[in-house]
């Protein structure tokens, strides 16, 4: 049994990535993420400039999943340079590959943070398009429309050498058209999904308990939704798919892709599983496999696909 | 990620105040309606006070439930306007705390650090040998010296400005006691300076300390990594707030 994965062309020890804004905000909390096991790691979102911090609440456990509002708070793409830098030497030596993630409210900004980043020579850039568009007249994220979302992948692809994930939202009619449209700008693969959007109102204070009103739920709650856009996106495009949302367990990863997936990110397991998740979820995932008699992730890739 | 019937105990709560104490110029203490039997001295909750913020505190007491709170910025100064009766929302308990190990005990308390040695002493008053140690910039930043004293600990007072007991930071109490009693262990909460020179006059002793660290917490459940102090990734929400630093040899 092997677990090794490629994606891009990039070599993945096995395909369960953490996904972007779980615990990746310092060089060290990426590298005790690799350390405990994990595939690969993406840094936080960062964007061209330093946003603060919003009040909390920002993330919260509901029960069923996470909620959160970390309001895309991050040091600049800057300061992020020399994070990556610090992660990327110790990764290499684990050899594990680091994903860097990046965010913006233009497509210029997109450009800027893709080329600012690329400098520390992350593996892949990932391209965080949930944010919202500030040239757009209502503000509208990137991620909603097929003709943005494609604008901002031509942009970034442009900006860099290094191979670009596009990160889609499932705040969306059809997630599949987006994903045709990014494949169609020239991204190298597509990661699915980001969180979904809702809220959470405590009776007692009548109001809204995020600090920020609506947030991005996650977790267990969402991974049927997950499943259904990565099955969808493998249906549409040919470029490798991340399959993101709700995987806590071998068998979730292995849902995942069967669904077509070819990397797994895992992000809210670690509150119930903690920081090891990713490790143990790969070890699931190599005892499931075996069981199942299949012989690597490749095996299983889309099978859950029916011709009728 | 829980069951259904405990899923709200993730999420704030309801707490009423039952009892406020003023504890200095700028410190109340507040006593809530709430139970955690099994919470532990070390331990934190993140109180919410619906449109302001959400914030940690260390817990002065678990069974009932109270924090003594610093009135420094905006969060805390509206935790300082509320009343008897008044609700305030509480998640917790939270982190790994302190974790007693057999000998004396050294307290070390900067500013309203006190809460949760004083929690710890309590907790240790087993008929082992325990010293207290408060330090503040002057005298009237001083906090919990009856409480202390009603614990029945050895209390040292020091100031910075030497306007109530010794003249000096905490760590000139501290190093006759450490010379004193090689055995004991050092338990301490207070500012990142504090802490650090700690942490190298014990590893220089070879006496164990535990070190409560405060950094910017969001989550609290070792997710979103806000927390992060150093450089190994030790996220102070999770793998603390409390370091636990055993002697180099024994
Ligand atoms: C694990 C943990 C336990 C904590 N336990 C306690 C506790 O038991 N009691 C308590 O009062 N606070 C405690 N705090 C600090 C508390 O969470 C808040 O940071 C504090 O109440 C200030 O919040 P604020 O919104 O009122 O002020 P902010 O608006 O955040 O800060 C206002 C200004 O005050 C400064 N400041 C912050 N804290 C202090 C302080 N203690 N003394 C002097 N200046 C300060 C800030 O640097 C800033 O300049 C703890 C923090 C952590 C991480
Ligand atoms: C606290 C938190 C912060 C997040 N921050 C980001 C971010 O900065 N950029 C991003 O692309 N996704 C972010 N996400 C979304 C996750 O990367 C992921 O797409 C989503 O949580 C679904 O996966 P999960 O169910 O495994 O958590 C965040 C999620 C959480 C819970």
């Amino acid at each position: 049994m092997t677990l090794q994965s490629d994606c891009c062309g990039v070599y993945f020890p096995n395909p369960i990535v953490l996904a972007s804004g779980i615990l990746g905000t310092e060089a060290g909390l990426l590298v005790r993420v690799a350390r405990s096991g994990a595939g690969g790691v993406t840094s936080k979102s960062a964007s061209p400039r330093h946003r603060t911090r919003h009040p909390n609440p920002t993330v919260l456990d509901w029960g069923y999943g996470l909620i959160n509002a970390v309001g895309l708070a991050n040091p600049g793409v800057a300061a992020e340079a020399p994070i990556l830098r610090a992660a990327k030497a110790e990764l290499q030596r684990l050899g594990v590959p680091l994903i860097a993630s990046i965010f913006a409210e233009t497509v210029a900004g997109f450009a800027f943070a893709a080329e600012t980043v690329g400098r520390a020579a992350p593996d892949l850039i990932e391209v965080n398009i949930s944010c919202p568009n500030v040239g757009h007249e209502l503000g509208k994220p990137f991620a909603l429309e097929p003709e943005s979302a494609a604008q901002v992948t031509a942009a970034v692809k442009k900006a860099t050498e290094i191979p670009i994930i596009v990160k889609l939202s499932p705040n969306v009619t059809d997630i599949a058209e987006i994903g045709a449209a990014v494949e169609m700008a020239g991204a190298d693969a597509i990661a699915a999904i980001n969180s979904v959007a809702g809220m959470l109102i405590d009776i007692h204070a009548g109001r809204p308990i995020l600090a920020n009103l609506e947030g991005g739920i996650s977790g267990p709650a969402i991974r049927p939704l997950a499943v259904l856009a990565v099955y969808k996106l493998y249906e549409a495009v040919n470029v490798p798919i991340i399959g993101i949302g709700g995987v806590s367990t071998g068998a979730d990863a292995l849902e995942m892709i069967m669904a077509g997936a070819t990397l797994v990110g895992v992000g809210s397991a670690v509150r119930s599983r903690g920081l090891e998740a990713l490790g143990t979820i790969a070890t699931e995932l190599d005892a499931l496999l075996a069981e199942l008699g299949y012989t690597s992730p490749d095996d299983a890739r889309g099978i859950a696909h029916v011709t009728s | 990620m829980l069951h259904l019937d405990d899923k709200a105990l993730s999420l704030p709560q309801v707490a009423h105040i039952v009892r406020l104490e003023n504890e200095n110029y700028r410190t109340k203490t507040f006593t809530l309606d709430v139970h955690w039997p099994e919470a532990y001295p070390g331990q934190f909750l993140m109180a919410w006070l619906p449109g302001v913020d959400e914030k940690p505190f260390s817990l002065l007491s678990n069974d009932p439930v109270q924090i003594s709170v610093a009135a420094v910025g905006r969060f805390s100064r509206q935790m300082h306007t509320l009343s008897s009766g008044d609700t305030v929302w509480v998640r917790g308990p939270l982190g790994h705390g302190y974790q007693p190990q057999s000998g004396p005990m050294i307290g070390v308390a900067g500013g309203y650090g006190v809460s949760p040695l004083h929690f710890l002493a309590r907790r240790l008053g087993d008929g082992r040998e325990r010293h207290i140690i408060i330090g503040a910039r002057t005298a009237r930043d001083l906090l919990f010296r009856e409480k202390f004293r009603a614990a029945g600990v050895h209390l040292h007072v020091t100031t910075d400005d030497g306007s109530a007991g010794q003249h000096g930071f905490v760590t000139v109490a501290l190093l006759p006691l450490l010379e004193r009693l090689p055995t004991a262990t050092v338990y301490a909460c207070g500012p990142k300076p504090m802490l650090e020179a700690l942490r190298s006059l014990c590893q220089e002793r070879n006496i164990a300390c535990q070190l409560s660290w405060e950094s910017y917490i969001r989550c609290g459940f070792g997710v979103c990594g806000s927390c992060a102090v150093g450089k190994d990734g030790w996220l102070a929400c999770k793998d603390g707030p409390v370091e636990v630093i055993l002697p180099a040899r024994v």
